[in-house]
């Protein structure tokens, strides 16, 4: 059965534009708010698409965030074009990073992104081709509980 | 150098108003005209946004060293309740005007990090961390 999308936006992300990274993810945060999504469902949403936004930041040359929302759930999907990533296991593994010292000042880079995001999503792919770049799928049901 | 000074001990409770938190600490608030009257029961002490993101508990307190607007940033993603800045720093005031915008309170203090726990330990130790 199709569910009717109630909002969809996009966003485009500037690989290496360290000075508005969180942008889209504030302007996400506040979309989600006003709909009248739950507290938890919004910081969610949230903390995954800044997670996502820094690694197109971090990583890639640039990259588009694509919001969806249902009324039974918030998609965020992230694509970019990118290095990919090698070893897609290893980069899910907590405290992996091959971010540089300029990521590390800011305070990112700790290896926990990837992992950040699934334990916030309901449902999590990710799929990375290298030398093409990297996709990730996330879901958040509006009505879970996780976490 | 801080010099020790004696600080309230709140013994049955475990929440403290921002005021409090600001008042226990000689802090100075950054951003003007904000609720103050806020409480909040937890603390995070980290300059690692990433795990800010991955672990801190809404409406805690953050308390960190760096300046950037990355951190107002995060902890506005993150439902932070403030941001103390430790040592005494003080971000450029395009930080302090992002945080005016996204309504997130930031109070400096002359403490250092391990300072500032330790204050607010002392003074609430029932408080989860």
């Amino acid at each position: 059965m199709m569910t009717e999308i109630s909002f969809q936006q996009e966003f485009e992300i500037k690989g290496g534009d360290f000075v508005r990274a969180g942008e889209a993810a504030c302007e996400i945060k506040n979309l989600l708010k006003e709909l009248g999504l739950g507290i938890q469902v919004v910081r969610r949403a949230a903390i995954v698409s800044y997670e996502a936004e820094m690694n197109v930041i971090m990583y890639a040359g640039s990259g588009r965030l694509d919001l969806s929302v249902t009324s039974d759930r918030v998609r965020i999907v992230v694509e970019d074009r990118g290095p990919g990533i090698e070893d897609v296991e290893l980069a899910m593994s907590e405290g992996y990073s091959t971010a540089t010292p300029e990521m590390r000042e800011l305070g990112f880079g700790a290896g926990m992104g990837l992992p950040n995001i699934k334990k916030n999503s309901d449902v999590f792919k990710i799929h990375s081709e290298v030398g093409r770049g990297t996709r990730l799928e996330m879901t958040i049901q509006t009505n879970g509980h996780k976490p | 150098m801080i010099e020790e000074e004696a600080v309230p001990f709140y013994k049955h409770r475990t929440m403290l108003t921002l005021k409090e938190v600001q008042s226990l600490l000689s802090g100075e608030v950054l951003t003007p005209g904000m609720n103050l009257e806020k409480e909040c029961s937890k603390i995070f002490a980290s300059d690692m946004m990433s795990d800010v993101l991955a672990y801190i508990d809404p409406e805690s307190v953050l308390v960190t060293g760096l300046i950037t607007s990355h951190v107002v940033r995060t902890a506005c993603l993150a439902d932070v309740s403030a941001i103390v800045l430790v040592q005494g720093k003080r971000p450029e005031p395009k930080v302090v005007d992002e945080a005016m915008v996204r309504n997130m309170p930031i109070i400096s203090t002359a403490c250092s990090m391990f300072e500032v726990c330790s204050r607010i330990s002392r003074s609430l130790p029932e408080a989860g961390g």
